[in-house]
């Protein structure tokens, strides 16, 4: 259309034949472009999954070829008490850890928004935690937590308190594994949080207060909200991680998930079934069953989003 | 920020008793001071552990100050493992990825961004949508894929992927290619720069900080990543340092001073690094975590 109406006034251009590849020219830029991706997004995300979804329906200990057996491993996994310890394990960790790391990071970001002198340095060392490989926050806090030559329970006895087993104990090593993950997650957090907080409009707090509302009814009224969407956010990214925890316990129990499989959560156990019984088909199975989990409670989330989730109109992105 | 602090300025309602806000600053800082000792406690004890001998270390009740100060657990820790091989292991899928991860991940958010194309959106909810799928989905299929193509017990499963892309990079560049005025771009279109030459001379230097994020972010990524390599690396002539730390403990016992000596050492460069990098890392967390 556009060429015929050039064409018919003087044609300060060359008119050329609307040929496929001209008119689709953008099309193929943004594909040229975005190929590696594609090719990336088939090869190592859209056909492993189509293949896991297959192996989960077999049995296959990669020496043979897979052998069909229908829901054989779905069937199997319902009955599995390893399967239910781990999502016990997992639940637990699940359970404290996301809503812990958000109201701590929440409450550490509040604090370090007071504007007081040296946030910087505070900000670092908050931070410094995240920077540290897991394998190192592992093995230096089963260091630190060492019943009897850690210095944790000594600092404790300075207190009067008797420490506990910690990692050694059945009672304790759920707890201690949420407290590591903790002190790794909350530097991270907590400067989104931040960044979040300082977008909060001044003004508003501001005439808040000409009207009377106290710091609680500031907080509560007028910050939380505004945070909303990053709890929101963060709520998704923890159910995720939670899923998919796995070096801390394994680094910390060398892979056995002890005391007592108190520490074998589900990423543990799946990569127990891969890799040391070479149960393939089995572990894709345990894979789809907390994909479909996972998917399930994000969709929960999503759902009551807009009942407690603000977005301030005339948002920009 | 600046349009705040002048409101503040100029309301003078708004205006606290100096005394209040000196007692508000005080309260602060001890609050502030104590969680900062209990975030850095654990690292004081693992320095501390570190440079002691093995009876300090078996100290009861333990003991913060060692006394004789020795650095023997980190010779030690060298040679109790091959170290230096590990390290150059870690250094070369940390760099390896992180260029990977900039060529392909710029290139992709360009055309995300900056091409108008049909296709672009839905391949960008894409994008998002893998970012949701949990790793253990595709854990065993790649496992077998790489292993059919003999890869296992080499880097290329590691490396090559990142040759293809990385969703959250992705997502990262094109949010900040979208905030990048398009007028230079469009004066070059006019002028007949072709697509790949804007990409590369016009685009590439502005967008230049979020691409040190992402070379940041995953040079950290594989320095720390322990999943990857044990699934993949069966030679221990390819072990990285996050994966050879555990080959101190051994049958006799764990070797806590090494250990710790060793954890040291993998955790100091990544804190020096940030030092040196501290503006681009918070950018990137802001930017990334902001705009989801």
């Amino acid at each position: 259309m556009a060429e015929a109406s050039t064409a018919a006034r003087r044609p300060v251009t060359p008119t050329r034949p609307a040929s496929f590849w001209y008119r689709e020219r953008a099309t193929i830029t943004g594909l040229l472009f975005c190929s590696p991706w594609i090719f990336g997004i088939l090869a190592f995300i859209v056909y492993p999954t189509i293949a896991s979804f297959y192996y989960s329906l077999t049995q296959y200990d990669l020496l043979q070829a897979p052998t069909f057996i229908g829901l054989g491993n779905y069937a199997q996994l319902a009955q599995d008490p390893n399967m239910l310890t781990a999502l016990y394990n997992t639940a637990y960790y699940m359970v404290l850890w996301i809503p812990l790391n958000i109201l701590l990071s929440i409450g550490v970001a509040l604090l370090l928004n007071l504007k007081v002198r040296g946030i910087a340095v505070y900000r670092t060392l908050f931070y410094l935690p995240v920077l540290v490989p897991a394998v190192a926050t592992s093995l230096l806090w089963v260091w630190f937590l060492n019943p009897q030559y850690g210095i944790a329970n000594w600092l404790l006895s300075l207190v009067g308190i008797a420490g506990p087993g910690w990692l050694a104990s059945t009672t304790w090593a759920k707890p201690s594994v949420i407290l590591i993950s903790l002190w790794g997650s909350i530097g991270n957090t907590m400067l989104i949080y931040l960044a979040s907080l300082q977008d909060v409009p001044q003004d508003l707090k501001d005439a808040a207060q000409v009207d009377g509302a106290n710091a609680w009814q500031r907080l509560v009224s007028i910050t939380l909200p505004m945070l909303t969407p990053v709890i929101f956010f963060e709520l998704i990214i923890g159910i995720i991680a939670g899923i998919q925890f796995f070096t801390i316990p394994y680094v910390i129990t060398g892979g056995t998930g002890n005391p007592a499989d108190s520490l074998t959560v589900f990423g543990l156990l799946l990569y127990r079934a891969a890799f040391f019984d070479f149960k393939m088909g089995y572990a894709s199975a345990m894979a789809w069953a907390a994909t479909v989990v996972i998917f399930l409670l994000t969709f929960i989330v999503f759902r009551t989003s807009d009942r407690w989730v603000y977005y301030q109109s005339g948002d920009t992105r | 920020m600046n349009a705040s602090i002048a409101t503040s300025g100029v309301h003078p309602l708004v205006h606290r008793r100096p005394f209040r806000k000196t007692v508000e600053a005080v309260v602060t800082h001890v609050v502030l001071a104590i969680l900062g000792l209990v975030f850095l406690v654990p690292f004081l004890w693992l320095l501390s552990t570190s440079l002691k001998t093995d009876p300090q270390i078996f100290l009861f009740p333990p003991r913060w100050i060692p006394s004789p100060l020795t650095i023997d657990q980190y010779r030690l820790a060298l040679t109790t493992i091959p170290f230096f091989v590990y390290l150059k292991n870690s250094v070369v899928y940390c760099v390896i990825t992180a260029i990977g991860d900039v060529i392909s991940c710029s290139l992709v958010s360009y055309g995300l961004a900056r091409v108008r194309w049909r296709g672009r959106n839905a391949l960008f909810i894409v994008t998002i949508a893998t970012m949701l799928l949990p790793y253990q989905v595709t854990l065993v299929p790649l496992f077998i894929i790489f292993r059919t193509v003999g890869w296992v017990g080499t880097f290329l499963p590691l490396i090559v992927p990142h040759f293809f892309g990385s969703a959250f990079y992705i997502f990262l560049l094109r949010q900040f290619m979208l905030t990048i005025p398009m007028e230079l771009a469009d004066a070059a279109r006019i002028d007949g720069a072709s697509e790949f030459r804007i990409y590369r001379s016009i685009v590439i230097p502005l967008i230049r900080p979020a691409l040190a994020v992402v070379a940041l972010f995953q040079f950290l990524g594989a320095w720390g990543d322990f999943l990857g390599p044990l699934i993949y690396l069966t030679d221990q002539t390819t072990y990285t340092i996050s994966l050879g730390l555990q080959q101190y403990n051994t049958q006799y016992g764990t070797e806590w001073g090494q250990l710790m000596a060793a954890s040291t050492l993998l955790t100091a460069p990544i804190i020096v690094l940030f030092f040196f990098t501290q503006r681009t890392f918070i950018q990137g967390v802001t930017l990334t975590g902001l705009k989801g």
